[in-house]
């Protein structure tokens, strides 16, 4: 069992310092420099390929298809690889610049200026590790749910992966999202939630998984965040009820804080954006440090094997050490987050469903 | 602004969409289910222990039935037992007093009988005694008249004790 153990310890470096190592042979300029924030950005960032390794200064990455309509308002609809194709990394005009203010979007040349394209709605990295996402979703939770059919309430309760689905799925459901709206209206966010809890879960593992199909920075992602915050903003708005909306508009204050100037309605107004822009950059702030922070130290490896042998195995070890602690760590995280995530829209949405005030 | 930090509009478009597509088919073919059945089977669970609670408490009511009826049946028991002591023992007595009362009857009846047949036989000794004291008289009579004046005073001095 120990033995087993230390030799999935050794995998797991094996595997993080082979996954992480690959691309900063990419990065290293002809001056032999490794640039780390390129290295971090571009892992964290989005990208219009899924990169896999480099053998001898050949990427190998798996191409994926670029959906954009240009500015003459024409769609088209290629293979990123044909990027790759002509010396000057165009095709049809459009090109991915790899600095400046366009980096790592699709561009064309009007009027002899670089100008981004009007519409990308390409498949890149992040939308496949998304579509991934959604696929591995429907497939456990629908699976799970098909195994009740023709099942009856004094059957057995089902074992195996069924069974912890189930009590993963009545654990969020009951300890976080019926305890923190009330027996009463939970019924109605409890599919919200739990995708949404499911949703940034799994989207937080497979994030820490270095290749593919996993490893796309998702939930550390602003754009995604921001239509997860969206929906519980609706989520709380829509359904909030008389005395949600009385708290905002005519809250229980002195009334010389709320008559001649709206000093707690604008507040409590404002309050209503705060609370779901907090959940967006929480989630977004805490998954893109941890895979910035894994990144770094990753790096630590290999800027210090340049100034010299034993500085490098001396600070590599601690850096190894390091990161097996972060991805640990990371690993909470994921769930933390998802948690934290799931219980504040909960506490959110319990919050526009407050009975009559107990004084 | 880092571009990290903007959004990327074909990334949030994709979101919305891969986001819709799984919330709406998991809350309608997904989570609905499984927390449902969950609750089914928790409520089956409560019935099934309210029903043993309730299986149990009628055992012991029926065990108290039970209990009662045994000791309403040993009540009984000892109560008939008792009467039909009581019953035999009046039976004895009665049929002792019936049978004192016969023999007595009977006793008396025999004594009756005894009185009525003494008196009887008194009555055929008297005759017979007269008859033959007659007989004997009447011989001597027949014997005696020759002297008439000491048969009459004889018969005086008979008819003197007699008297």
């Amino acid at each position: 069992m120990n033995c087993q153990k230390n030799n999935i310890l050794c995998l797991i470096v094996a595997v993080l310092m082979l996954a992480l190592s690959l691309p900063v042979h990419a990065s290293e300029g002809g001056d032999g420099k490794i640039d780390v924030q390129e290295i971090v950005m571009g892992h964290t960032g989005d990208s219009h390929e899924w990169h896999i390794t480099t053998i001898n200064g050949h990427h190998i990455s798996i191409p994926l298809p670029v959906i954009i309509m240009d500015n003459s308002g024409t769609w088209h609809c290629f293979s990123s690889s044909r990027f790759h194709e002509t010396e000057g990394g165009k095709y049809n005009g459009f090109f991915i610049p790899a600095e400046g203010e366009n980096n790592g979007k699709v561009c064309e040349i009007i009027n002899g200026k670089e100008q981004k394209v009007k519409i990308d709605i390409s498949l890149t990295k992040n939308v496949v590790q998304l579509w991934i996402i959604v696929l591995l979703m429907l497939f456990i939770f629908i699976g799970c749910a098909r195994w009740y059919r023709n099942k009856k309430a004094d059957d057995d309760a089902p074992k195996g992966f069924v069974g912890f689905i189930e009590m993963f799925v009545m654990m969020v459901n009951d300890d976080i999202i019926k305890a923190c709206i009330g027996e009463k209206h939970y019924r109605r966010y409890a599919p919200y939630l739990l995708t949404a809890f499911f949703f940034i879960f799994l989207s937080n593992l497979i994030g820490l998984v270095p290749i593919f199909p996993g490893g796309a920075n998702l939930t550390g992602n602003l754009a995604v965040t921001l239509v997860l915050a969206l929906f519980t903003f609706l989520a709380i708005n829509i359904f909030g009820n008389k005395e949600y909306w009385l708290d905002i508009f005519w809250p229980k204050v002195p009334v010389w804080l709320k008559c001649p100037v709206p000093m707690m309605p604008v507040i409590e107004l404002f309050g209503i954006f705060t609370k779901p822009f907090a959940l967006m950059v929480r989630l977004f702030a805490n998954i893109f440090a941890g895979h910035a922070i894994v990144l770094s130290l990753t790096c630590v490896i290999f800027i210090t094997c340049q100034l010299g042998a034993a500085i490098g195995a001396g600070l590599s070890t601690v850096s190894v050490v390091m990161m097996i602690f972060m991805d640990c760590l990371e690993l909470l995280v994921a769930f933390i987050q998802a948690y934290v995530f799931t219980m504040l829209s909960a506490v959110f949405i319990g919050l526009a469903h407050q009975e009559e005030h107990e004084e | 602004m880092p571009s990290f930090l903007t959004p990327d509009p074909g990334l949030l478009f994709w979101m919305l969409i891969a986001f819709l597509v799984v919330f709406v088919l998991l809350a309608k073919y997904g989570f609905p289910i499984i927390t449902g059945m969950v609750e089914k089977r928790k409520q089956y669970i409560d019935e099934s222990l309210a029903s043993a609670r309730e299986a149990n408490e009628k055992l012991a009511n029926i065990k108290a039935e039970c209990q009662s009826l045994l000791q309403e049946a040993q009540a009984r028991q000892s109560q008939i037992l008792s009467e039909a002591t009581q019953t035999s023992n009046q039976i004895v007595a009665d049929a002792k007093d019936k049978a004192q009362e016969e023999a007595a009857r009977i006793i008396q009846d025999a004594r009756r009988q005894i009185q009525a047949e003494s008196e009887r036989a008194q009555r055929e000794i008297r005759s017979q005694v007269a008859d033959l004291s007659i007989q004997v008289a009447s011989k001597i009579l027949s014997r005696e008249l020759k002297h008439q004046d000491e048969q009459e005073r004889w018969i005086d001095q008979v008819l003197s004790q007699i008297e």
